[in-house]
């Protein structure tokens, strides 16, 4: 059967709510198999937990399969762990050595207060997104799909930024709290392609000012490309800064048409 | 055991050819003038591709919409998990494809199980789903000269599939969730996260809201509208293993069952074929591999029986690729019941491999000799590279294994052709209505039928409920029922935290989920269901007596969420067994292996079960009332269904 990694031992972040003052708690595991996640590491820790009466650590997570976003965890002080590439979901034990001390944070960042344990509140990733993160496209009055021909690298393009996944390892991996991993990619997205040109300026002035609302500003340390899950370029924070910039000109011209 | 049920619901299908009942339907319908729909308040349920396109349209419209996600965003609904990609009858490859074969292929990938009326109508709006989608930007997959490409799925002769890389679910999911965005900072949608459905209330018959509980601080208060959606997804995790999130339940839906909605075939489940096979005993959730990689992948066991050798030794003469040796027409693409069913036996026969011996190869090496590397790899790289990081072994080199796990569940709520469940004013919508694939679902009809619902068909049909209820007062949250189910709700969540009991709600789970999966499975028989249907209720007890949950009741406590949750499927896990004794047929997802042909294929009776079974609450689930809806069909005709 699977191999083991034995006698490993975790340091754990519990806070019991948003008020409270947290501290880190030890707990000692003696084998688990290189073939299970961190999660099921998790898992397997509440369940011995629950057995001794006391509370669970409360963690986010959800599809296990790297594409939801709702697993977080700062492992080791590395936003989803030691593998690159890689949601904490589909992070595996056998990226970790027998006699490990492996310590397990809460997002940090002052936009994510945390809400208890190692969970936080993300909520300022999706005011962002609503201030601008879309196509204004109501349903029903779309023309046909192949009226808008893409070339296919300009599609690739878009679709290398639409692969995030909002779980904010980027905010939480910058040394400023900074957002722009996130909000560059959203803003890529959508202004590399033909239907979001309308709205392309409007939107990238919108979702930078909302997100400095929030997050602190970027100073290229390109940290929130190594922690992406995605591994998304950081190419895309220089799209929206230019984007934003023209947003100051552009869009003077348009309001000033009116 | 079998209670006879007396009442045939109405499923309000519209007169005239089944081409024409929508039109029909949609020039016919009553509707609200947009000034007055600002004076309508819906309810959604969930954010997934069903809830979150009905919160966007709705509000688009200018209903008020309060919308509902258990989840911190809408956005991580397990709609975005789904991989491979989403049908659409556009014929944009010019390959025979029409409306009528969308139709008629779903039928027939249902097994002559669902209702021809709603699929039909679903082929229709396939076309302004992609549309749609394109308009917000979802960035499907493209050719050198920007026009939009396809791929082939199971059960289809023709490429009707659009996809976005191996993401189409999260792209799809990311446009909807956008779209419903745009509306919450408009103002137009109140958006309701990290709470979690508990009850539906009804009064006078009609649905005047729900009952939710607040996971942060635990709070239960109601919620009163004009309508309510549940688009709250399938029941998938009864099995405990399962490729569903961990989070994803049958709450909303069971306890609307409670409260009156007749929920319709329950043991219509789906395994599919191609996850990745269970590594460990305390594993917590399966993988998906995507479908769409039978397209280039080949699915074979060794032919002898204890063959370990490693697979790049086994010479191509010793292989069974089955799949194309049985169904040579179909080959690998044979649809997902009939692929998971070989598998199993394949594996039964003692020709599973990998270190558990419980998987069969799926292998890329014919498609990189014909097309290359680099071509398999742009294809597939992101499920390449999900392999590996579970496995830690690459595709590239070593065949996939891949073992069935189940994943979808085509049974759910029953609904009328306006999506409307028994209880007038409720909705449902998406996996968890029972609506439109029947006995079976064929790949990349799920995000197909979701966005169907939202987008295209529920806008329309509830404005023909709202209409006469213009002006009309509505009973607000101090109406005693509301008072009274939130007292119930609260009263259930003491009692978890109070039983003071040895177990957590995760090992009940986990062995309410070993007896469903082995016998109510992948295959089913009288012996075997009639044994879980006396083990469930044990187990059941049990729970009720010796459930241990800690922690706090008014702040996030995940073993009390989990608690309310297995709690449901306890009771939805007899009701679905219950659903497969009484079948007396093999169908689609259902295999009743009393009724099978000399090569094992499933053997329906269409005499004695054309008909979809909507179950009513009495009381208890192990004595729910049956009811027949006669599935009636005007164009197709029954035919067993070949793949061969």
């Amino acid at each position: 059967m699977s191999e083991l990694i034995t006698n490993l031992t975790l340091r754990i972040w519990r806070q019991g709510g948003p008020d409270d003052i947290g501290r880190f708690e030890e707990h000692y595991v003696e084998e688990i198999s290189a073939e299970a996640s961190f999660l099921e590491l998790l898992d397997i820790l509440n369940e011995r937990l629950i057995a001794e009466g006391k509370d669970a650590i409360a963690f986010d997570h959800d599809c296990r399969e790297g594409i939801c976003g709702t697993c977080s965890l700062m492992i080791d002080g590395q936003a989803h762990g030691p593998q690159l590439g890689t949601a904490t979901c589909q992070l595996h034990m056998r990226t970790f050595h027998s006699g490990q001390v492996i310590v397990v944070e809460p997002w940090r960042a002052r936009a994510f207060p945390i809400i208890r344990d190692l969970m936080v509140d993300r909520g300022p990733l999706d005011r962002i997104v609503e201030v601008g993160g879309f196509i204004t496209s109501p349903t029903g009055g779309a023309p046909d799909a192949n009226l808008i021909p893409i070339p296919q690298p300009v599609a690739e393009a878009a679709m290398d930024a639409a692969e995030c996944i909002g779980c904010g390892a980027c905010v939480a991996a910058c040394p400023n709290g900074a957002a722009n991993l996130f909000t560059g990619a959203k803003v890529t997205h959508l202004n590399l392609l033909p239907q979001g040109q309308a709205e392309r300026y409007a939107r990238a002035e919108a979702m930078v000012e909302k997100m400095e609302e929030y997050f602190g500003s970027c100073t290229n340390h390109g940290e929130c490309e190594a922690a992406c899950p995605k591994s998304i370029s950081i190419d895309v924070i220089a799209l929206m800064n230019a984007d934003y910039l023209k947003s100051k000109f552009k869009n003077r011209k348009a309001l000033s048409r009116t | 055991m079998m209670t006879a049920g007396t009442t045939t619901p109405d499923a309000k299908i519209p007169d005239g050819a089944l081409a024409d009942k929508w039109e029909t339907y949609k020039s016919d319908a009553r509707l609200v003038n947009p000034a007055n729909k600002r004076k309508f308040k819906i309810l959604v349920v969930g954010t997934g591709l069903a809830g979150a396109s009905a919160i966007a349209t709705l509000a688009e419209l200018g209903y008020q919409v309060e919308a509902f996600t258990f989840h911190d965003s809408p956005r991580r609904a397990h709609s975005i998990a789904a991989q491979g990609g989403i049908n659409a009858a556009k014929n944009y490859r010019g390959d025979g494809d029409s409306v009528h074969r969308l139709f008629y292929d779903t039928i027939k990938g249902g097994d002559f199980r669902a209702r021809e009326s709603n699929v039909h109508r679903l082929a229709e709006v396939s076309v302004d789903i992609i549309d749609q989608c394109v308009a917000q930007g979802v960035p499907f997959a493209r050719e050198y000269g920007g026009l939009l490409d396809n791929r082939s799925f199971g059960g289809a002769q023709v490429s009707r599939t659009f996809y976005a890389r191996g993401q189409t679910g999260q792209q799809l999911l990311l446009g909807a969730y956008q779209q419903m965005e745009r509306q919450v900072g408009l103002g137009n949608v109140k958006l309701w996260n990290r709470v979690e459905l508990v009850d539906t209330v009804v009064v006078e018959d009609r649905c005047a809201g729900i009952v939710t509980r607040d996971l942060l601080t635990g709070e239960v208060r109601s919620h009163a509208g004009h309508a309510v959606v549940l688009a709250t997804g399938g029941y998938g995790n009864v099995f405990f293993l399962s490729t569903n999130a961990m989070a994803c339940n049958v709450t909303a839906a069971w306890r609307a069952h409670r409260r009156g909605a007749w929920f319709a075939n329950p043991c219509y489940t789906q395994i599919h074929p191609t996850c990745i096979p269970q590594s460990d005993e305390f594993q917590s959730k399966l993988t998906l591999m995507s479908e769409s990689l039978r397209n280039d992948g080949r699915v074979w066991v060794p032919s002898q029986v204890d063959d370990v050798r490693p697979p790049a030794d086994i010479p191509e003469a010793e292989r069974d690729y089955y799949l194309e040796r049985l169904y040579p027409s179909f080959g690998n693409l044979a649809p997902r019941d009939i692929s998971s069913r070989a598998a199993k036996r394949a594996v039964d026969s003692g020709r599973g491999v990998g270190p558990n011996r419980n998987g069969v190869y799926l292998d890329f090496a014919d498609a990189v000799g014909r097309l290359g590397l680099d071509t398999v790899w742009s294809r597939y790289s992101n499920l390449f590279e999900m392999y590996e990081r579970i496995t830690a072994e690459d595709p590239r080199d070593v065949p996939m294994r891949i073992y069935p796990a189940s994943h979808y569940t085509m049974g759910g709520l029953w609904v009328d052709y306006e999506l409307a469940t028994t209880i007038p004013g409720l909705y449902c919508a998406g996996e968890a209505n029972f609506s439109d694939h029947g006995a079976n679902r064929l790949g990349a009809s799920a995000l197909m039928q979701g966005l169907a619902d939202g987008y295209f068909v529920l806008p329309y049909t509830i404005s023909s409920y709202l209409a006469p209820m213009l002006n009309q007062p509505i009973p607000g949250t101090d109406h005693p029922e509301f008072v009274k189910a939130e007292g119930e709700a609260r009263e259930r969540f003491g009692r978890y935290l109070q039983t003071g009991g040895t177990r957590s709600p995760d090992h009940f789970h986990r062995e309410l989920g070993k007896i469903v999966w082995d016998h109510c499975g992948m295959e089913r028989t009288v012996q075997g269901l009639e044994k879980a249907l006396s083990d469930i209720p044990a187990l059941y007890e049990e729970f009720n007596k010796d459930l241990r949950v800690t922690g706090p009741s008014d702040r996030i406590n995940q073993t009390l969420e989990k608690a309310g949750r297995v709690d449901d499927f306890f009771q939805l896990a007899m009701l679905m067994c219950r659903d497969a004794l009484e079948r007396n047929e093999s169908c689609g997802g259902h295999f009743r292996a009393e009724y099978q042909t000399e090569d094992g294929e499933a053997l329906r009776d269409d005499e004695q079960f054309a008909h979809v079974a909507a179950w009513e609450w009495t009381g208890d689930p192990l004595q729910a009332t049956r009811n027949v809806e006669e599935l009636v069909y005007e164009s197709v005709h029954f035919q067993t269904r070949s793949y061969k």
